[in-house]
């Protein structure tokens, strides 16, 4: 997708005066945080399984080259066919090749964010294949013409009524005065409508959520069985999926699985875990006679012995934008790109540049949730800050921010230097705001005073005090 | 070779500084694959056998399965009819091709009608046979393969799942021991499913609604005895 992350701040303030968009977001802060919350409770090892899963993708992510090997090697003796790709137009021209060989019009699709990451539908579409996304939520933000706000939960930022409106519009096959008023009324309206999709379909399309080198196997973690559907019906099965997404053995995506439903939406297993190794075996009575895995890199090798080399344990469960003050007052698409959230502040700097996406590791306030929340315990703020070092080094930050930064830098070496001009500046303010005991506007500090008052110092810096404390 | 391949292995190697010699990372990988450890595992299904059936039919039940006990495979034909009959759903059973589905003595359910293979878009209730229940979350495992048609499981609006009481164990890993006691080591059928529940989303404003693409119903015939 294009991104907007560059217009970061406007399509901050536009979210913030959108009244539908803050009422959809206030679902979220209550649902998600107490779900998880419940299911962390419900079961003692959660904390030791964090630290295990964490260890597991360390592990893995250091041997990555030598696991990448075996699981191709099980791969290809399952019969399945490997596209090695490393960047994001490889990625869509592999899949397009393998629908065009297959001779394919229509493709269903589960959900995958690898897709969203490398555009894959407008490739399709503009190559005259026609995509059809299955899960509900992406079903209805491709109606719309959207991105997903959320890696998860890809229309959370609508209201059931939006989505009347929207199946008036397209399914015009059914009568004009059919109530839609509730959910369920909605949910049958496209299950109805994507069941013919799933068995005209040509090719079927899923992500991963994770990759086993033991096997050879990809794995999809679904509630809908939109996946498994898309997946077992068309002749061939495509995954799109990424080269972090690989664990080692059964044992390690079973210690992982433990964190990663109760994590995102507090499920303790998501209702549809499913393990794919190869296409259709000669004496199988269904699946897919092709079985392609499209492996994209797109510059996640380059973040191995980075500082950011933690950010590839991500395992996608949402968590850390569930729980994000700032994703709760602009929701996913204020993001600009594929990934919101905190782990979007962190990955889509790494995937699409820090010129373009520089804003969003700024728009923190480290409060911290997500990395206390994250089950692979990705220390996420810290990686924010990493994000704010570079932006500064390559000089993309405002010069009014880099003047008071260097001033900032210059007094605080200079502890004496520093002690007079803040002990000045705080008598000064003291005196100046002595009536009021606040200011409503301040020289150089209108995007503080511009939303709120700036209190006015009691007259010592907290030095000057602590000295005189000790001092009686 | 091709080139993607050079490229993105390429890449990692270099950025995991391999030099000339990576045997002691070799024997370390392959290892960790042929030794497959387990992790930690949760103290909550460690139970002997009948805690953990009752354990198995909590936690699916909480998912929004149903469940019925049957003291044999003899019964379970009238069991499906009594289900079936309770949820006012079509008597037409389409099976998978499953010998141990196949032998059971449908003729003591005469209003049941059945025939087996894969999934057809007319087909209402699937029968299918789980290879292992997981009481850690009241999760079936299924496999694809000559008896077990993977489409059976989500094509249907109502799937029945008959699963014999010895094939409850505890834990995802000890699922994962019976799937290597019968394909071998580090080999996988095409599809294994684990499922819990009936389909569902929570997609609109985050209400929680049953049957989005797959089954709208889930029931599981629990068989105590093989005899």
């Amino acid at each position: 997708m294009e991104s907007t992350a560059h217009a970061f701040k406007d399509n901050a303030h536009k979210a913030l005066g959108d009244a539908q968009l803050q009422r959809a977001l206030g679902h979220i802060k209550v649902g998600f945080v107490h779900k998880r919350a419940d299911a962390a409770a419900k079961l003692p090892e959660f904390e030791a399984l964090r630290d295990q899963a964490r260890d597991i993708k360390n592990h893995t992510l250091a041997h990555l080259d030598l696991y990448l090997e075996r699981y191709e090697e099980k791969l290809l003796a399952a019969g399945g066919q490997l596209h090695w790709c490393a960047t994001a137009a490889d990625a869509r021209d592999a899949v397009l090749e393998i629908c065009r060989a297959a001779g394919a019009r229509t493709v269903t699709k589960g959900k995958s964010m690898i897709a969203e990451e490398i555009a894959l539908n407008d490739h399709l579409e503009a190559n005259g294949v026609t995509p059809v996304e299955t899960d509900l939520g992406e079903y209805i933000i491709q109606m719309r013409h959207e991105p997903p706000s959320h890696i998860i939960a890809p229309a959370v930022h609508l209201s059931k009524e939006q989505v009347a409106a929207d199946f008036r519009a397209n399914h015009t096959q059914f009568p004009a005065d059919r109530s839609l008023e509730e959910p369920r009324e909605l949910v049958n309206e496209a299950r109805q409508v994507l069941r013919e999709k799933y068995l005209e379909a040509d090719v079927g399309i899923t992500g991963a959520n994770f990759l086993i080198a033991e096997t050879g196997t990809s794995v999809i973690v679904t509630n809908e069985g939109n996946g498994d559907l898309t997946q077992c019906l068309p002749k061939v099965h495509i995954v799109v999926t990424s080269i972090e997404k690989m664990v080692p053995t059964l044992e390690d995506v079973s210690t992982i699985l433990r964190v990663l439903a109760r994590s995102g939406t507090g499920q303790e297993i998501s209702t549809y875990t499913t393990f794919s190794t190869g296409p259709k075996r000669p004496d199988d009575v269904d699946g897919p006679a092709q079985y392609h895995v499209v492996l994209l890199d797109n510059g996640r090798s380059s973040l191995i012995g980075s500082e950011f080399q933690e950010v590839l344990r991500c395992i996608r469960c949402g968590a850390c934008m569930n729980h994000c003050p700032v994703y709760h007052a602009i929701g996913g698409h204020a993001y600009g790109w594929v990934y919101p959230g905190p782990i979007g502040s962190v990955l889509d700097p790494a995937l699409i540049g820090v010129e373009e996406a520089g804003n969003l590791p700024n728009a923190s306030t480290f409060c911290g949730r997500c990395e206390a929340v994250c089950p692979m315990r990705i220390p996420l703020p810290k990686m924010m800050r990493h994000w704010r070092e570079r932006e500064f080094e390559r000089n993309l930050t405002p010069a009014t921010v880099r003047n008071s930064l260097g001033l900032w830098a210059f007094l605080a070496r200079r502890p004496a230097l520093y002690q007079g001009a803040t002990g000045l500046a705080a008598r000064l303010l003291a005196r100046m705001g002595r009536r009021a005991g606040r200011f409503r506007r301040l020289p150089l500090a209108a995007g503080w005073t511009d939303h709120r008052d700036f209190p006015a110092p009691q007259g010592a810096t907290f030095q000057q005090q602590w000295r005189r404390s000790r001092g009686s | 070779m091709s080139s993607g391949r050079e490229q993105v292995l390429g890449a990692l190697r270099r950025a995991l500084k391999r030099g000339g010699s990576d045997a002691v990372e070799v024997t370390e990988v392959d290892g960790r694959l042929s030794d497959h450890p387990r992790n930690l595992v949760p103290q909550r299904a460690q139970l002997p056998a009948a805690e953990r059936l009752d354990l198995f039919e909590a936690q699916a039940t909480s998912q929004a399965a149903s469940l019925t006990r049957v003291a044999g495979p003899n019964q379970v034909p009238e069991a499906i009819a009594d289900y079936l009959k309770s949820q006012n759903l079509p008597a037409d059973l389409r099976l998978s091709p499953d010998p141990a589905l196949e032998g059971l003595p449908w003729e003591r359910a005469p209003l049941l009608s059945h025939t087996s293979g894969p999934a057809r878009e007319s087909d209402t209730v699937s029968v299918t046979r789980a290879i292992a229940g997981i009481a850690e979350t009241g999760t079936l495992m299924l496999q694809s393969g000559a008896e077990g048609a993977t489409t059976l499981n989500f094509l249907p609006e109502t799937n029945v799942v008959v699963l014999s009481a010895e094939a409850v164990v505890s834990s995802y890993e000890d699922a994962w021991d019976l799937i290597r006691r019968q394909h071998g080591a580090g080999t996988m059928p095409r599809t294994v499913n684990f499922i819990t529940g009936p389909s569902r989303t929570a997609d609109i404003e985050q209400t929680i609604q049953l049957g989005a693409h797959g089954p709208r119903r889930l029931h599981i015939i629990l068989v105590e005895s093989g005899s």
